[in-house]
């Protein structure tokens, strides 16, 4: 009863979200449908989320005659895991989707800030016609209400790998910021559709824009994390094309970020703005087509289908068609305010947004280009990290070396030769690691560039907190805890990326692997550790059975236990990898049991690595994840003062 | 006049970095891309020491272990079997019988060193090279098309 209950919530909920679509396309200045417009989208997304409460019951209460339920749960599973097992699939994972969509929606239209009624319902409008596109693909194409008949007495339960605390964080912020990202993309259609986007609609854009973003970082970073202790090969980034998929709209929507402040303060770069709100948006579905349809062979986990993939690129036509239709058509009419010069904050600006589209454009071709080759008769192959090492890792580079002099600089005109004398100890500093790196790594360049430019971009970002605080009179501490949140999010968020970048090249560069053949009792010496196999055993958790294998690992004085398993679990014929990790300041010590040896001698495979700084990489990107959040929080307060 | 100078440095330092880019791309796709092969193409297609993605069934009963800890199987398409060589540990979905993905170099006469194994997270799941290579050969037994 409560899957079918579920259905028709969701069911109404598109007619509403298309009511919404046509009510608040077609609202005029003067008539009451732009209020009427807003209510609906209230009540869609009340259903939306009443539906997907529905589909969180059934799971909970493991109703084997819900295909979903019976395709991905089972009895046995933990309470958490049956609740994240409703977007832990594809189906549930789509309805998560219409939600977010449908609240999103739900808040524009509760927040019109001081936009135009006309831009304001139109927003609205849009969004009603996405979250009816997406509830369109889900109730036709995945319908993750679907019966069973019979149902069967058991479930066949979710993928091992997925039941990781993990699972509960990392889809639905990822939706969060795909999701998010269709928000600024109906602004812009609105705003095209109205020939009009003003300061008011940058300073309604931009909320939008920063909680995408952020999401997208806090979730790739999670992401990533569970990929570095989950698949057991020691790595965080593989550049496979499920990776690349959330990257792409991660660069964009950074680029947007900045993009959407130029628009707000100074008027200038709109139709860039709107453009870049558009491809955000097409990225987004690119991204969920590439990960749903397994046109690209990917490490990660997922069931594919290829029909449903199919649907999706309609949806994605449709999107860029109305998308870029509009802005060619009406974009050039948008009047374009004021200018700035060659030296300005903006024109840093324009070059972060230059460099970052570029770099999306080239994740985009590297991910894309084996389909191309295939469609053309060329063969299948892969693009693989080497490309996107070679191409993306450059640019980024020059956009970092950039990045510290954007702040420094003011608008309109900026002053070049001051920004760069006050940023002369961060080059210095920048130079002295340079040095230092080259000679102690045997001169390899690419790690040693890396790290001064990580060094460059924190040590810069300092400097630029200092100029804040130096200038007038007053005392300098006092003038710290006075400095607006702005400032601190964005230097947080540009420090987060210098941390991010030390750790990315320390790890990459510089870590260490072994394999070896343990026996029990057996020690091994590695990276200024000796470790000891103490013994293998067995455990059982609560679905799965587990072989332990116990170690003590001596750095020195000071002695640690660490362990790590392979998981059976009841449901499915494969084990899992449970690495033991054991953190200390200079990275993680990363262990990952292999199989018995065939032969008799009793002997484990283990696999051993060292990943030096690895923690800076996920503390960076939260640093970045939480400078949105400020960012945000800025943002709100400045709009109660002056409403 | 100034302003046009300005103007005219943003555009072509812009063009520049776009010409980089453009470079950088073409040539990372001429020299980075790993071209994927059955086991009955590689000593055609694959040159000596070239990265290929070799795919195809793990053949039943062939999994054991070097003396340094590497592993040994063997992977076919249904007409030719080739040897693989892996120093680290298999995946967890690695199973003889199934779908696999070995990238790595090929050297006549010697096993085809893998330096990344792939077998795809999902047990009902053939990566799609395999089921390629498989079919190529007429020996597809899967339900429907991939």
């Amino acid at each position: 009863m409560i899957a079918e209950i579920g259905a028709f919530a969701a069911a109404l909920a598109l007619a509403l979200s298309l009511a919404q679509g046509v009510m608040g396309l077609t609202a005029s200045r003067r008539d009451s449908r732009a209020q009427a417009t807003a209510a609906i989208a209230q009540a869609a997304a009340a259903l939306c989320i009443f539906g997907f409460i529905c589909l969180i019951i059934v799971f909970v209460r493991s109703d084997f005659s819900v295909a979903v339920v019976a395709a991905n749960s089972h009895i046995d599973k933990p309470l958490a895991y049956k609740i994240a097992g409703a977007w832990g699939n594809h189906e549930g994972s789509m309805l998560l989707w219409c939600t977010v969509s449908a609240l999103f929606g739900a808040v524009l239209a509760s927040t019109r800030g001081r936009q135009s009624q006309g831009l304001w319902s139109r927003s609205v409008g849009v969004q009603g016609l996405v979250t009816a596109g997406a509830l369109i693909y889900t109730l036709f194409l995945s319908p993750p209400f679907a019966r069973l008949d019979p149902a069967p007495m058991i479930g066949s339960g979710l993928n091992p790998l997925l039941q990781d605390p993990a699972l509960v964080i990392h889809p639905p912020l990822l939706y969060l910021g795909y999701v998010g990202l269709s928000v600024p993309f109906s602004l812009a259609i609105a705003a095209l559709i109205e020939g009009k986007a003003d300061q008011a609609w940058a300073r309604a854009l931009r909320p939008w824009t920063l909680a995408a973003w952020m999401f997208l970082t806090a979730g790739i970073a999670i992401g990533s994390y569970w990929a570095y202790y989950e698949l057991g090969w020691g790595g965080w980034w593989f550049w496979d094309p499920v990776e690349n998929a959330s990257f792409m709209p991660w660069l964009i929507a950074a680029a947007l970020v900045h993009s959407a402040i130029v628009t707000e303060r100074r008027g200038s770069l709109a139709s860039w703005t709107m453009l870049l709100a558009i491809i955000g948006f097409g990225l987004a579905i690119l991204g969920t087509f590439l990960v749903r349809s397994g046109v690209l062979t990917s490490v990660h986990a997922f069931a594919v289908d290829p029909q449903r993939g199919i649907a999706m690129l309609v949806l994605l036509f449709i999107a860029l068609g109305v998308g870029f239709g509009l802005y060619a058509w009406r974009a050039p009419k948008l009047a374009q305010a004021s200018g700035f010069a060659a030296v300005s904050r903006e024109s840093m600006l324009v070059w972060n947004n230059f460099g970052l589209a570029i770099a999306a454009a080239v994740v985009l071709i590297g991910t894309l280009y084996p389909l191309i080759v295939e469609a053309m008769g060329g063969g299948l192959i892969s693009v693989g990290p080497p490309f996107f090492n070679a191409t993306v890792a450059p640019l980024l580079g020059v956009l970092l070396l950039l990045l510290p002099l954007g702040p420094m600089l003011t608008w309109r005109v900026g002053d070049m030769r001051t920004a760069l004398m006050r940023l002369a100890p961060a080059g210095a500093l920048a130079l002295v690691t340079l040095v230092t790196a080259l000679a102690l790594s045997g001169w390899r360049a690419v790690p040693a560039i890396g790290l001064a430019l990580g060094v460059w971009l924190i040590a810069g970002g300092f400097i630029y907190l200092w100029t804040r605080i130096e200038r007038g009179e007053g005392r300098k501490l006092a003038k710290l805890a006075a400095l607006p949140l702005a400032v601190w999010s964005m230097s947080l968020a540009h420090l987060g990326a210098g941390v991010l970048t030390i750790g990315a090249i320390a790890e990459t560069a510089f870590r260490s692997e072994r394999i070896v053949l343990l026996t029990p009792g057996e020690s091994v010496d590695f990276v200024e550790r000796r470790l000891t196999l103490l013994g293998v055993g067995q455990t059982e958790g609560p679905n799965y059975t587990a072989t332990r294998a116990e170690f003590r690992v001596e750095r020195g004085a000071a002695v640690q236990r660490l362990s790590a398993e392979r998981r059976y679990f009841t449901t499915s014929p494969m084990p899992t990898t449970e690495v033991g990790i054991l953190s200390g300041i200079d990275g993680d010590l990363y262990v990952a049991l292999g199989e018995a040896a065939r032969d008799e001698t009793g002997a484990w495979s283990v696999r051993l690595y060292h990943n030096p700084l690895v923690y800076l990489i996920f503390l960076g990107a939260l640093m970045m994840a939480f400078g949105g959040v400020l960012s945000l929080i800025a943002l709100s307060r400045r709009k109660k003062v002056s409403p | 006049m100034r302003r046009r100078d300005q103007r005219l440095m943003m555009i072509a330092a812009a063009g520049a970095v776009l010409v980089l880019a453009a470079t950088l791309t073409f040539v990372g796709l001429r020299d980075s891309i790993t071209y994927f092969v059955a086991p009955s193409e590689l000593a055609e297609k694959a040159q000596s020491g070239q990265r290929v993605r070799l795919g195809g069934l793990v053949v039943d009963g062939t999994l054991r272990r070097d003396e340094d800890g590497a592993m040994r199987f063997a992977v076919t398409d249904g007409a030719t079997q080739v040897e693989v060589r892996y120093a680290g540990i298999l995946p967890d979905l690695f199973r003889e019988g199934q779908g696999v993905v070995a990238e790595g170099t090929w050297a006549p006469g010697a096993a085809f060193e893998a330096d990344r194994v792939l077998a795809k997270h999902d047990e009902n799941y053939m990566p799609r090279e395999v089921a390629e290579a498989i079919k190529q050969r007429g020996e597809w037994k899967g339900e429907d098309a991939p």
